[in-house]
């Protein structure tokens, strides 16, 4: 079956301005490929700066891409026009990370999920009926119909935003951290309600966080990003079992665990330093100058990711 | 265990909040105890209390908030004092000298106008520790390679904004300790960092903890961290301590619905787990915080007596204890 999303060689740059011209570019996302299954969960990890918000924006077509492409469904996102272009952006959806700021605060709870609707023309006989389903669709009811998104908490908020996604019937929707600004035990709530949805509606999910342990529970895939590339993709059981490149276990033993006799009794792979500026990254591979078992090839030539196992791809000199 | 020598001692603490919306009561009697030398863990989700708790360790509270009652020992060389009655001048001695706080975020611990050796040299400086700053920024220079600091000769004269995350948080730690405290409060030091750099500050910290004979109190809501560094561990929720043990005891043991409920709500990064359990409802609101337990609203085994009466601290064995009516 033809994946729903195949991203090809994506790019983004974005141009550093200097007093009165380019002094250089931040390369954001420099050549990322990848696909996601129909009704499956990719999990896009990495560190702050790494790009993994960047690449959400671009497949939605948010921003435009420097050079790349993206296929949705077949179709090339960045050529799409007029109707198709807006069947797109409906099928399409995102949720933020935060909710405090993605809820205009002035309106109400049955303008916020209904405003979309009305964008795409969506003929809904009874909005009220329609709005009050979703809101219980989401574990809210009909007494939060009125009210303003101050007098909610922040997983309240989370279900709105979520709703609101849910009123275009979507097909495919980008979750950028959507649970990091909660509390572990309403973002436990969060995911289990993602969960559901997903297999409800089958829905595609490009899951974007920081926290392995959210995006082990939530995915079916994983990518690890580092400095605007994909250095790991593969079945995330396996990724995560077997990490092979060496920034993938470092990140991976960086995370506490749990369980205070296994943390205390695994060994650490350490890394030193920090990931250094998207706008000159190192030349080779960019994970060079922090990588524990780094070789001479690393510093001169960038590898290329590659399948070592079948499905799971790495892009280190050392790992095939 | 080895026999307990405590550093500090806290007693019914109770901190309000005179907001206009009514009285956030914050702090509700909360009482605990660290030993010289462990590291002792306040652990809990946004707003139950425990950054106001270590903030009012040593008065850090500002209105509309106030301390309204209870004591907080902390044993000096020369015995014990109540810091809740030392006036603002005492107290500054103790800070700093004594008891050292890092927060959270760096770059607003910092003053963005001075080099980071100017701020190492000033902190020396106040408390006598060196006679002209000029003398301080050259220890300066010790002080950020006792923290790893990369390159600290050069460092010294950096500002803030010229170094990274991690750097930023090196000195502020640096900072924290150029007057060799013997308490370090260390209020979510890594949250604001990525994982690696997490992990390369936590095991800074736990060396110089080693190195220089600390005591950490370390708030965070991150249950990782606690497995990882922690050796008891305080579970806070809506102001109260729910349940304080051991870490393993802790983690294989739980008594608290709470404390187990959360336990089960964090996805463990090392197995696939196949259903989250989370709890239902959300942090009540403590200007009408809920009678009896406050837990009790969210509690899968609540009882008549939990909606009415506030649980007694109950303890299972020497070193567990539990605020629950189900252990009664």
């Amino acid at each position: 079956m033809m994946p729903l999303v195949e991203v090809r060689n994506l790019k983004k740059y974005f141009p550093v301005k200097g007093l009165l011209r380019v002094k250089g570019y931040v390369k954001a996302v420099d050549g990322v490929s990848f696909n996601i299954e129909r009704g499956t969960t990719l999990g896009l990890v990495g560190e702050s700066g790494s790009g993994k918000t960047t690449v959400g924006k671009l497949i939605l077509r948010l921003l435009e891409p420097t050079s790349g492409s993206v296929y949705y469904d077949g179709k090339d996102v960045f050529k799409l026009k007029g109707k198709e272009l807006k069947e797109f952006r409906r099928k399409a959806q995102m949720v933020f990370q935060d909710p405090y700021s993605s809820l205009n605060p002035r309106m109400t709870v049955f303008q916020i999920i209904m405003e979309p609707v009305k964008v795409h023309k969506i003929k809904v006989s009874d909005p009220e009926s329609f709005v009050v389903k979703l809101l219980y669709r989401v574990g809210l009811n009909e007494t939060h119909l009125y009210r303003y998104p101050h007098e909610f908490s922040g997983g309240q908020r989370q279900r709105i935003a979520i709703a609101r996604v849910l009123a275009l019937r979507p097909e495919f929707i980008v979750l950028d951290e959507p649970t990091s600004a909660l509390d572990v035990s309403v973002q436990a709530q969060i995911l289990e309600l993602l969960k559901d949805l997903q297999r409800d509606f089958n829905l595609t999910y490009l899951f974007i966080s920081h926290d392995l342990g959210v995006v082990r529970y939530m995915s079916d895939y994983i990518a690890v990003m580092y400095l605007g590339k994909i250095v790991e993709y593969g079945p995330a059981e396996e990724v995560f079992e077997k990490p092979l490149h060496p920034y993938t276990q470092a990140l991976f033993s960086a995370i506490p665990i749990p369980d205070p006799v296994e943390t205390r009794r695994r060994k650490r792979i350490k890394v030193s330093g920090e990931p250094p500026s998207p706008i000159n990254p190192p030349p080779g591979c960019r994970f060079h100058p922090r990588c524990p078992i780094t070789k001479d090839v690393c510093r001169r030539e960038e590898p290329k990711l590659e399948e070592v196992e079948s499905g799971h791809y790495v892009a280190c000199w050392l790992a095939r | 265990m080895a026999i307990c020598e405590p550093i500090i001692e806290v007693r019914n603490l109770k901190v309000n909040f005179y907001t206009y919306a009514g009285i956030v009561k914050a702090i509700d009697g909360v009482s605990f105890k660290i030993c010289r030398g462990e590291t002792y863990c306040l652990v809990g989700e946004t707003g139950c209390g425990k950054s106001v708790t270590a903030r009012a360790l040593t008065k850090l509270i500002r209105p509309p908030g106030r301390i309204e009652g209870g004591e907080v020992i902390y044993y000096s060389d020369e015995g014990p004092i109540n810091l809740l009655e030392l006036n603002e001048e005492e107290l500054r001695k103790i800070r700093g000298a004594e008891i050292a706080y890092v927060f959270q975020d760096p770059t607003s611990a910092l003053d963005p106008l001075y080099t980071v050796g100017y701020q190492i040299a000033e902190t020396m400086y106040e408390h006598g520790r060196v006679s002209k700053i000029k003398e301080g920024i050259l220890r300066a220079v010790e002080v950020l390679r006792n923290v790893l600091m990369p390159d600290p000769e050069k460092r010294v004269h950096s500002y803030p904004h010229e170094l990274s995350g991690g750097m930023r948080q090196r000195s502020v730690i640096g900072i924290g300790l150029s007057n060799k405290p013997k308490l370090l409060i260390a209020d979510e030091p890594t949250t604001a960092l990525d994982a690696t750099v997490q992990a390369q500050l936590m095991d800074l910290l736990m060396d110089l903890k080693r190195r220089e004979n600390l005591t950490i109190l370390l708030i965070t809501h991150n249950l990782g961290l606690v497995a990882e560094v922690c050796d008891r561990v305080a579970v806070m929720y809506a102001g109260n301590i729910v349940e304080e043990a051991p870490v393993e005891e802790l983690f294989r043991n739980p008594l608290h619905p709470y404390t187990k409920a959360l336990l089960r709500a964090v996805p463990n990064p090392r197995k696939k787990s196949v259903r989250l359990e989370s709890i239902p409802g959300t942090v009540p609101n403590l200007i009408n915080p809920p009678p009896g337990c406050r837990f009790h609203p969210r509690c899968p085994r609540v009882m008549d007596i939990c909606r009415s009466k506030k649980p007694p601290e109950l303890w299972r064995g020497d070193d567990h204890r539990v605020a629950c009516w189900l252990y009664e």
